[in-house]
């Protein structure tokens, strides 16, 4: 908006300047005209046009990165999570993040217990894949000190979103909520230490009930 | 396959990490009687240094409206946009940031967003892609991924989106799209087949403004699937999420 304005008055600027002289001449225009011929305007309205264009900056508002860590699956036993993680930086308290992961999951007690040879679930639909959509607030920015030499910028941050989740063979619609911790290690280079619940309703071992699966997972990402 | 996906991805990382440092970078003089340094790129990070009116900074690079900037000594800070933006280049012509300052939201043209919702139901998850070719009018594309107690699927389509008050803060809006859903009843229930069928929706909606860049939406729809059988299916659906504008 300020460059336009900028830009209009530079244009204007030559229209301004020749019709201020023209006005200043205009009372003894007749005595004048003769001198007019031999007198150089005082001011030379010939500007040289300027172009004002915004610099280009290296902007870093996105992240990306990897995560690994244990999450627990109601009913089905705690197993390694692996998964990607894709952040958009809104304003300096605000991001979305986007996140995609993967555990396998166990056999639950019932199955253990009772040696049935008959599983509940096939070897393809143990698979535990999510996807989340997550908006995520710094509620905490702060710094952290190791030593008397280095400080770290860190902020806590907390995560409210809804997912997908494909679990035995179905689609389950997931709500997310946690918190994480972010520690840049350099200007580019975050650590991340993550706890986030997935609820879903699922009706797997029999009877309809929600169950809270957490993750906890440690990962890095880069700003880009 | 996942585990080489990650592995190679945080190799990629480390290997663009060095790219950062090639770029040009931007110098400019202090205009305001100073200039506040923060420790990092938010208003909760301190102000660790103060540059005077007359020196020269480097402009190192963009996190949202901060900017990294390292002074003549070497120092590297973060600066507010709002007083970056008092500065004057090489040639003496004030530094133009975009995005910093501006305050109409019109100038921003693309929109991508997610919602959450109900559609007869089932729950809702949508992604949405906009263009807005004058204040009032948009396009817009949509997928939903839809998971419910019988069945799943999912909808993609494009729709019309009219804002009569855009300069309100809290706006209605009118809606009218089309597109295709597809839904395949659950696993462990009885086996009918998979679905595509054309719908068509009208719905109304309200956005707010949340921050710069930022809005909330919510709206109401009333869907038609035109089916194969002899009727049509009416369907209601509810959607609230968020959207970043670019």
């Amino acid at each position: 908006m300020e460059s336009r304005v900028f830009g209009f008055l530079l244009r204007a600027l030559p229209v301004l300047l020749l019709a201020a002289a023209a006005s200043g001449c205009s009372g003894g225009l007749f005595e004048r005209e003769a001198e007019a011929d031999r007198v150089q305007p005082v001011i030379d309205p010939q500007v040289e046009r300027r172009e004002v264009s915004a610099p280009k900056i290296d902007t870093e508002n996105f992240e990306v990165g990897a995560y690994a860590g244990f999450m627990s699956v109601e009913d089905f036993g705690s197993n390694t999570v692996y998964g990607a993680r894709l952040a958009y930086h809104i304003t300096e308290g605000l991001f979305a993040e986007a996140t995609l992961g993967k555990t396998d999951t166990g056999k639950t007690s019932y199955e253990i217990l009772s040696g049935s040879s008959a599983p509940l679930l096939s070897k393809s639909d143990r698979e535990f894949r999510y996807y989340d959509l997550s908006i995520g607030y710094n509620l905490l920015p702060g710094e952290v000190f190791i030593g008397g030499r280095h400080a770290f910028n860190s902020a806590l941050y907390v995560l409210l979103g809804a997912g997908n989740t494909r679990f035995a063979g179905d689609d389950y619609f997931t709500v997310t909520y946690g918190a994480g911790y972010r520690v840049l290690a350099t200007d580019w280079l975050a650590l991340h230490f993550n706890v986030r619940d997935h609820m879903m309703d699922i009706d797997i071992t029999g009877e309809d009930k929600t169950t809270h699966n957490i993750e906890f997972t440690l990962g890095a990402t880069v700003f880009f | 396959m996942a585990l080489r996906l990650i592995i190679a991805l945080l190799a990629a990382m480390v290997l663009a990490a060095p790219a950062h440092a090639k770029r040009e970078t931007l110098r400019v003089a202090v205009a305001a009687p100073y200039l506040e340094m923060h420790t990092g790129p938010g208003r909760g990070y301190p102000v660790f240094h103060v540059v005077e009116r007359g020196s020269s900074i480097e402009v190192l690079k963009q996190r949202t409206s901060w900017f990294q900037v390292r002074t003549e000594r070497g120092l590297k800070g973060w600066v507010a946009g709002e007083q970056l933006a008092a500065t004057l280049q090489a040639d003496g012509a004030p530094l133009v940031l975009a995005g910093i300052g501006r305050s109409d939201a019109d100038a921003w043209r693309r929109e991508v967003g997610v919602s959450f919702g109900d559609f007869d139901g089932a729950s809702s998850i949508s992604l949405l892609a906009g263009w807005r070719s004058s204040r009032h009018l948009a396009l817009e594309l949509m997928a939903s991924q839809l998971s419910g107690r019988y069945s799943d699927g999912w909808m993609a389509g494009g729709r019309l989106v009219h804002t009569p008050f855009p300069e309100w803060r809290l706006s209605p809006y009118l809606l009218l799209g089309t597109g295709v859903i597809h839904i395949s009843p659950r696993a462990s229930l009885v086996s009918t087949e998979d679905r595509t069928d054309q719908y068509a929706q009208a719905g109304i909606g309200l956005r707010a403004w949340l921050g710069r860049r930022f809005m909330f939406r919510a709206e109401y729809l009333g869907d038609v699937v035109f089916t194969s059988r002899d009727d049509n299916e009416e369907v209601e659906e509810w959607k609230a999420g968020f959207s970043v504008f670019f």
